[in-house]
C-alpha cells in the first residue's frame, strides 16, 4: 500500500541503521514515546538490529494501559446496567477491572459493542432511541477530534441518550514528568507523530529548551523509526537539543486548526491519574461545561471504588522508562496478556505485552560490544 | 490505539451537516469523517484513525526521506547493501 510499503522496505532500513553505526560513538538512552512505536520497534526487532550503544526505553503513550483501574471499575457498572448498550474500540474489551471485563460482561447478557469509529456510537444512539448509548471515550490528542465530534453530533442531533465516559490523557505533562523525576535517564525522545498531526508541536519546544533534550516528533513505520533515531543521534552527539520533525508527511508545526478548535470547544484541561504512573496535573481532558450533559460519569451515578493494584508489577517504572519488561520477576510467569497484572501487559501497545506477543522472553543484549 | 492508517479518498459526501467520504485502505473501503480535511478530494490520501481523517498526506515531504538517504548515498557515506 502506497505510503505504507516503501516505509517499510529492507533496504532502505538498512542503510539507516549504517548510517546511525556510523554516528554512534557513546551510549544513549532514547524514549520513544508512543505505545504504537513501541509495537513496531518490537514486531521489527529495530532494537535487535541498532548498535548495541543505543538503548530503546519505553514510553507512557498507550492510553489502554494508562486508564486507571477505577475508571475500567467504573465502565464496568455502567456496562452491566440494563438499558445501556454500551460502546468501546476493541482495545478496551479483555482489559481487567477489580472484578470483570467488558468481554466478560457481554457474555453474561449485558449490551456491549466493539466499534470501529465514536461517529459509529453516535449511529447506534440514534437508531435505538429507547436505549441509553454510552460511548467509552478514551485515548491521547489522536483520538481526541473524533471523540469531540461524535460529541458535538450527538448535541446538534438533539440525541439525548448518547453519553461519553471519559478518560482523555495528555502527552506532553507525561514527557514533563519523566524528565523532572531524579531517577529518569532518557537523553532524547522520538516524539509522537499522531498526537502532533493533531495538536502541532509548539507545546514540545518548551519542554527542548526546559530539559535540554532533543525531541524529534517521529512516525510508525520502521523508516520513519529509524531516520527519527538518527536524527535524534545526531543531535545527541552535537551537544545540541532541537525540536525535528521527520513525519513531515502529515504533522505541521501548528496542527489541525479545525480539530484543536473543536477539541477546545468540547474538551477542557483537568489533573488525570494515570495507571502506574499516579496523578500527573494538567494531563488530562474531561468535557466542557456546555457538554457536561453527556457526561455518562454525571448521567450514570457509580459509588466510589475501592481498587487494589497488583504489589509486584513494576509497570510504572518501565513507563518511566526506568526498566525494561525483563527486569520484572513476573513477566511471562504470573503476568502475561491473559492474566496481566498491571498496565504495560493489558494492551498489545504496553511494553511488556509486546515483548511478550514477539518472543522478547530473555534479555537482549547479545549484540558485540562497541 | 494511536495507529493511523493511509487511504485514498474514492468520493465525499455531506451527512447531518458533516463531510465524510469513502476511502479505499488498500482495497478495503470505509467510511470515514473528512470535516477536518475539507481540501481532500478523490484520489488524494490522507491519514485515518479511529475513522476520522486527521491530515492529507503531503507527497512531497513523503519523499524527503528517500532524498535524504540518496544524498548520502552520493557523499559515499553508505556501502552497498547486499
Amino acid at each position: 500500500m502506497k505510503f505504507l510499503d516503501e516505509f517499510r522496505d529492507g533496504r532502505t532500513v538498512a542503510n539507516l541503521v549504517k548510517a546511525i553505526e556510523a554516528r554512534v560513538t557513546r551510549p544513549w538512552t532514547i524514549m520513544e514515546v508512543c505505545g504504537g512505536q513501541t509495537h513496531t520497534i518490537v514486531k521489527y526487532g529495530i532494537d535487535e538490529v541498532l548498535p548495541a550503544a543505543i538503548e530503546l526505553v519505553h514510553g507512557p503513550g498507550c492510553p489502554v494501559c494508562v486508564t486507571p483501574l477505577e475508571v475500567l471499575d467504573r465502565a464496568h457498572a455502567i456496562a452491566a446496567r440494563s438499558g445501556v448498550t454500551f460502546c468501546s474500540f476493541g482495545d478496551m474489551l479483555r482489559v481487567p477491572g477489580s472484578r470483570t471485563d467488558l468481554l466478560q460482561l457481554k457474555s453474561q447478557g449485558a449490551d456491549v459493542r466493539i466499534v470501529y469509529a465514536p461517529l459509529d456510537a453516535v449511529q447506534i444512539a440514534a437508531a435505538n432511541p429507547d436505549r441509553q448509548v454510552v460511548f467509552f471515550a478514551i485515548g491521547f490528542e489522536t483520538t481526541a477530534p473524533a471523540n469531540a465530534m461524535a460529541v458535538a453530533l450527538a448535541e446538534r442531533r438533539g440525541l439525548s441518550n448518547f453519553s461519553v465516559l471519559v478518560s482523555h490523557v495528555l502527552v506532553p505533562p507525561a514527557i514533563a514528568a519523566i524528565l523532572d523525576a531524579p531517577d529518569n535517564r532518557v537523553q532524547g525522545f522520538l516524539g509522537p507523530g499522531h498526537v502532533c498531526t493533531v495538536v502541532g508541536y509548539e507545546e514540545y519546544e518548551p519542554l527542548v529548551d526546559r530539559f535540554r533534550v532533543p525531541i524529534v516528533i517521529t512516525g510508525f513505520e520502521p523508516v520513519d523509526m529509524l531516520q527519527g533515531i538518527l536524527m535524534t543521534v545526531e543531535q545527541l552527539e552535537a551537544g545540541e537539543a532541537r525540536l525535528e520533525n521527520q513525519y513531515g508527511r502529515v504533522v505541521r508545526r501548528e496542527g489541525n486548526r479545525a480539530s484543536i478548535d473543536l477539541i477546545a470547544q468540547v474538551f477542557e484541561v483537568c489533573d488525570r491519574k494515570w495507571r502506574g504512573v499516579g496523578s500527573i496535573p494538567a494531563s488530562g481532558w474531561r468535557l466542557t461545561e456546555r457538554y457536561r450533559a453527556f457526561d455518562a460519569e454525571r448521567r450514570f451515578h457509580v459509588d466510589v471504588i475501592e481498587t487494589q493494584e497488583s504489589a509486584e508489577c513494576i509497570s510504572g517504572q518501565v513507563l518511566r522508562g526506568i526498566k525494561k519488561p525483563h527486569d520484572c520477576p513476573a513477566f511471562g510467569a504470573g503476568c502475561t496478556p491473559d492474566n496481566p497484572l498491571g498496565a504495560t501487559m493489558v494492551s498489545a501497545e504496553g511494553a511488556c505485552a509486546a515483548y511478550f506477543a514477539y518472543g522478547r522472553l530473555k534479555t537482549v543484549h547479545a549484540q558485540a560490544a562497541m | 490505539m494511536c495507529l493511523g492508517i493511509p487511504g485514498k479518498v474514492v468520493e465525499t459526501f455531506r451527512e447531518h451537516g458533516i463531510l465524510m467520504g469513502k476511502v479505499d485502505f488498500g482495497g478495503v473501503m470505509k467510511r470515514v469523517c473528512l470535516e477536518h480535511v475539507p481540501e481532500a478530494t478523490p484520489g488524494e490520501y490522507v491519514l485515518v484513525h479511529v475513522g476520522f481523517a486527521l491530515a492529507a498526506i503531503d507527497e512531497a515531504e513523503a519523499q524527503r526521506v528517500f532524498e535524504f538517504l540518496d544524498s548520502m548515498n552520493q557523499l559515499g557515506e553508505l556501502d552497498e547493501v547486499p
